[in-house]
């Protein structure tokens, strides 16, 4: 997958709507139509004070919640009527996560850590998905680090491997929730000069929820969002 | 969508969470010894007492049916007033018996079929008298179904015209050693005097006391039954099934057939109340591994909250997530189960060698077998509930769960 297909469109969310406590007196919507296409190519930041819906956004958008009403397109495809066998088939397939704390899976090493997406799909990693693992590893710059467990690896260090984990199915579109909230400012830098590399490279549209300002000016589009609106959306 | 997968996770989680899963593998093992220990013990004394009771005695006895007052039904339209007298039950032959062993001999699930008479007589040796029970044998029949030839402690196992056995209390009582003549009085001047070839003994003390062991003929002569049989012994290839091929023999001979089972009654009630606590222990033992596992996987899935989150956004299922704490729960059951039906074989084996030495427990390999895999099947129920926790998980929650 490469850049020169930057204009495929990779979601689209059409009257997105999200309540919780639907029925009851305490109902509460937090998401109020929200409207948003992002293509292959888009390297986007969504930023938005506290409570403003970022956080439920994302994992709608990642298939981890249900939206209350509108439509999300993955690849062109509608979500509302997927069960959820399929809907954990198609985040699998198309998105790529990478949270705030590292996430990783204590038990396993480093390598195993980033051929999770895959094992949990087709079961032992072939030669080549291996072989992907550490290229994908030496370029976060991991290189010979591939049997550490996580609990071996300095912050900055689990989050890479983070985003190689992410990066592993080749996604069309990389989700990040405060990737670098956790990390000294030169570590951040790093995780997000790879987020670039990768969205030039593959083409993998990037979503990065940030309170950072100064990483959501190196973005090439600003979503902005407040009270459940987009209020601002500058490429 | 491969196991090996959940297979690896389970493994990984299980060795990780190291301390929790030694300390429930010792649970674990520590119940499966005592369930096997148990079991095996309980079946060692069990089968020793049933052999021991059965060795003895035969597992169905043939007798000729209770006899009854035979009444004329009055006529229609009387009333019939009925003083009724219960009949006293002489000795007396089945009929036809040569006939009934012949049928009974191509009968299944019967090994052995052997005819006796048997009687009330007195043993005298100058001034000494003893009440003794006669028993008319077909020596090579007989042996199959109690095996005296083994029991004889002096003397040959030799029956004849003139030859009888006798139990060594009776020979002690009347001091009677192999060789010695007996006298036998079956009443109304019947008499024979007979030559002690052989005492036996059988470890009961009261046959050891009363039983005569003689030829047919001779003891005939002596309950004045001539050419009669009062009694066919069976044995059977089932123990169990005594019961079943007693009530066939009944209705297939109009006879009365009583299985040892009836004979033994109480016996058998007190097995029945020992196996049924045996059991009770074990699946109360079972019962508290299996809620042991339950609370240490449930502990686990929510140590594991935000992981399940991880591995759920990263695509794994549902049900791959509940197949990760299946594994989870029957390899507890499988891996505890072998060191622990190994040391309950080190019990048992203990047991035989420092034990009491009452009794002899059969060391079975079948029951390792089946401890283990109802060790994993409880493994796998008890894991159950934690496991629908985990696949049920709201990722969303799972993945922000501190």
């Amino acid at each position: 997958m490469s850049k020169q297909n930057g204009e495929e469109e990779v979601l689209r969310l059409e009257g997105i709507r999200k309540s919780y406590n639907v029925g009851k007196p305490t109902t509460v919507e937090v998401l109020h139509g929200i409207d948003l296409t992002l293509k292959r190519s888009d390297f986007a930041a969504l930023v938005g004070a506290s409570g403003s819906g970022k956080s439920t956004l994302l994992n709608i958008v990642g298939l981890l919640d249900r939206p209350t009403s509108g439509e999300l397109f993955l690849m062109g495809e509608g979500t509302r009527d997927m069960d959820d066998g399929r809907r954990t088939e198609l985040r699998g397939d198309v998105i790529g996560f990478v949270f705030q704390f590292h996430h990783l899976i204590q038990a396993f090493t480093a390598l195993e850590n980033v051929l999770m997406p895959l094992m949990v799909r087709t079961g032992k990693p072939t030669r080549e998905q291996i072989d992907r693992g550490r290229q994908l590893l030496a370029q976060v710059g991991l290189d010979g680090l591939e049997h550490r467990k996580p609990d071996e690896l300095s912050g900055g260090q689990q989050q890479r491997v983070a985003v190689a984990r992410a990066l592993i199915n080749r996604p069309a579109l990389l989700l990040a929730d405060e990737p670098t909230g956790n990390l000294d400012s030169k570590s951040a830098a790093e995780v997000f000069d790879l987020f670039r590399q990768f969205n030039r490279e593959f083409g993998c549209a990037i979503l990065l929820v940030t309170h950072d300002a100064h990483m959501s000016e190196q973005c090439d589009r600003t979503i902005t969002m407040a009270d459940g609106h987009i209020e601002n959306d500058i490429f | 969508m491969a196991i090996t997968t959940e297979w690896a996770i389970a493994t990984k989680f299980l060795r990780e969470g190291k301390a929790q899963s030694l300390l429930i593998l010792v649970g674990i093992g520590l119940g499966v010894a005592v369930i096997v220990f148990l079991t095996a013990l309980i079946n060692g004394l069990q089968d020793n007492t049933i052999a021991k009771t059965l060795g003895t005695q035969a597992h169905i006895r043939v007798q000729p049916a209770v006899e009854r007052n035979l009444i004329v039904p009055p006529p229609p339209g009387t009333t019939q007033l009925i003083l009724e007298d219960k009949r006293a039950q002489r000795l007396r032959s089945i009929n036809n018996w040569q006939q009934v062993r012949d049928i009974l001999d191509q009968q299944p699930h019967i090994t052995a079929v052997s005819p006796l008479i048997s009687g009330p007589a007195f043993a005298r040796r100058g001034e000494a008298l003893e009440s003794v029970a006669l028993l008319g044998i077909d020596p090579e029949r007989y042996q199959r179904i109690v095996n005296l030839r083994d029991a004889m402690v002096e003397g040959a196992f030799r029956i004849g015209a003139d030859d009888a056995l006798i139990g060594r209390q009776l020979a002690t009582d009347l001091g009677i050693r192999v060789g010695d003549k007996l006298r036998l009085d079956g009443g109304q001047e019947r008499e024979a005097v007979v030559n002690v070839a052989g005492i036996f003994e059988l470890g009961v003390r009261e046959l050891d006391a009363r039983y005569v062991y003689l030829d047919m003929k001779q003891t005939q002569s002596l309950v004045d039954l001539p050419g009669a049989a009062t009694i066919i012994d069976l044995t059977v290839e089932d123990i169990f099934e005594a019961e079943e091929v007693a009530r066939r023999v009944a209705r297939l001979t109009g006879l009365k057939a009583e299985s040892w089972m009836e004979t033994n009654s109480q016996l058998m009630n007190a097995l029945r109340a020992q196996r049924l606590s045996t059991r009770m222990i074990s699946v109360f033992v079972a019962l508290s591994v299996a809620l042991g596992i339950a609370s240490v996987l449930s502990v686990s899935v929510v140590q594991r909250t935000r992981e399940i989150g991880i591995l759920r956004a990263m695509g794994t299922t549902r049900q791959q997530i509940l197949r990760i704490f299946l594994i989870q729960g029957a390899l507890f059951g499988l891996v505890g189960s072998i060191p622990g039906g190994l040391a309950g074989y080190g019990m048992i084996a203990a047991f035989n060698t420092l034990g009491p030495k009452l009794f002899f427990v059969p060391i079975d390999v079948g029951l390792l077998l089946s401890a283990s895999s109802v060790a994993t099947l409880t493994g796998i129920v008890a894991a159950a509930l934690p496991a629908r926790r985990a696949a049920t998980l709201d990722p969303v929650e799972a993945i922000s769960h501190v």
